[in-house]
């Protein structure tokens, strides 16, 4: 119940791929502005290449971006 | 386009829009225009269709009657009388098409080796797979090329499935457990619009479709797909309705979305390129976003939870993918291949010509 209630945020760091974030937290741009979060879980791009950034929109697959060590 | 245009209920048909395409349908068609009077015996029919077919897959009276057959269970295919849902003879029906169809499935489609079952072997192979590159592709002619007429015959052979989007894969929530159910809520939850119905993809998609002046309403055109079309679909149905085959349902629910993000940010493209709005492209748009996001939970959540807590379904999941890469890849060659031959890529023209004569979006009228 008191998990619910808090909906601590995680992120899991997707192997060559974007972050998925789930829970809450704020979304803002450099003036503190919040950016719309369209959806519960949204996945945010750290290949760089996005269309849509901050978030995910797949193209990290099309460049062969990889995370691995 | 007003809220409450995209918020009005799905329209549905009094008798079917579509004719049959063989005996069996042609039977079928015939018991459900009116209630159920006995028990009549299908299968020697079934048979003769099975012997006739040469290929399952695209061949329409079979096809068709799996397509009126799994539309008892989801309504809006035809109106009928709701005792057929569950009555012996259709179910029989149904058991001995998909036998047949599952067999050939099996037979044809290319099911690549096995990786450990863990969730990140499993989401590695998963993305590997669904990352080959399978030659010339739909999405990159409706970017560069496709005119208003072609787009309005994509639209016309998505909406088989994209009106009901999602629905095939949620008949398998109760069919999962566990960190599997959990992650297939996650995705088809975001897909019926996280409790807001004007967000649901399917009604995105019929505002869309109405924007290129087509009739959202189920079964408009289903005369004009091909039998592979209804394939698609109906495969997606077997593995969502028999529990046995939940392992491929969420191996083709990976698949599906993994293949889905790059190519929705090119059908934006086309669309826009033919001086559609964000109107019209909405439903591309949103999917570029939200499939980045289920491709990752479908993955290793969905497929790769399953094949752990279930190592003995590994097969299927990979199976499920594999299937949905090549009946959905024949699908979009079979319009593929018609466009570049300078031809339409429907089964018989657009009665209307309704595309041709839709108002540019954003012109209110
Ligand atoms: S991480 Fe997906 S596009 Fe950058």
């Amino acid at each position: 119940m008191s998990d619910l209630n808090r909906a601590a945020p995680r992120i899991v760091a997707c192997p060559n791929g974007p972050l998925l974030v789930r829970g809450e937290l704020d979304l803002v741009t450099p003036e503190g502005d919040p950016i719309e979060r369209k959806r519960r879980t949204i996945a945010l791009c750290r290949c760089g290449v996005s269309s849509i950034k901050p978030f995910c929109d797949g193209t990290h697959k099309a460049i062969g971006f990889t995370t691995t060590e | 386009m007003a809220l409450s245009e995209t918020l009005t209920k799905q329209g549905t048909f009094p008798t079917p829009p579509f004719s049959a395409r063989g005996p069996l349908s042609v039977r079928l068609l015939d018991l459900l225009s009116a209630a159920p009077d006995g028990d009549p015996h299908l299968i020697p029919l079934a048979d003769e269709a099975l012997q006739a077919a040469t290929d399952i897959v695209h061949d329409d009276d079979i096809q068709l009657a799996l397509f009126l057959l799994y539309g008892l269970h989801y309504g809006s295919v035809v109106e009928t009388d709701d005792a057929w849902e569950w009555h012996p003879s259709l179910i029989a029906l149904r058991l001995h098409l998909e036998a047949a169809f599952e067999a050939e499935l099996r037979r044809v489609v290319p099911v690549p080796a096995l990786p450990e079952p863990s969730s990140a072997a499993v989401a590695a192979a998963l993305f590997a797979l669904t990352g080959e590159d399978s030659g010339p592709s739909l999405s990159r002619y409706i970017a560069a090329k496709a005119n208003r007429e072609q787009l309005a015959e994509f639209l016309v052979h998505r909406s088989i499935y994209t009106l009901k989007e999602a629905d095939p894969h949620s008949w398998a929530i109760p069919r999962l457990t566990g960190r599997a159910k959990a992650a297939m809520v996650e995705i088809q939850s975001d897909e019926y619009g996280g409790g807001r119905p004007e967000r649901m993809h399917a009604t995105i998609f019929a505002g869309m479709m109405r924007g290129l002046g087509l009739d959202d309403r189920y079964g408009s055109y289903v005369d004009q797909v091909p039998a592979v079309t209804l394939a698609s679909l109906n495969m997606m149905s077997m593995f969502g309705l028999n529990r046995r085959l939940r392992g491929a349902i969420a191996g083709h629910l990976a698949a599906f979305e993994m293949t889905s993000s790059i190519p929705c940010g090119l059908y934006s493209r086309g669309f826009r390129r033919n001086g559609f709005g964000q109107d019209v492209t909405w439903y591309f748009d949103e999917h570029v976003e939200a499939d980045a996001v289920h491709e990752q939970i479908a993955g290793r959540d969905l497929a790769g939870s399953l094949a752990e807590d279930e190592p003995s379904l590994l097969p299927d999941i990979l199976f499920g993918a594999a299937a949905c890469l090549t009946v959905d890849g024949w699908a979009g060659a079979h319009i593929l291949d018609a466009w570049t031959a300078g031809n339409s890529a429907l089964r018989v023209p657009l009665v209307t010509g309704a595309a041709a004569s839709a108002p540019a979006s954003g012109s209110e009228s």
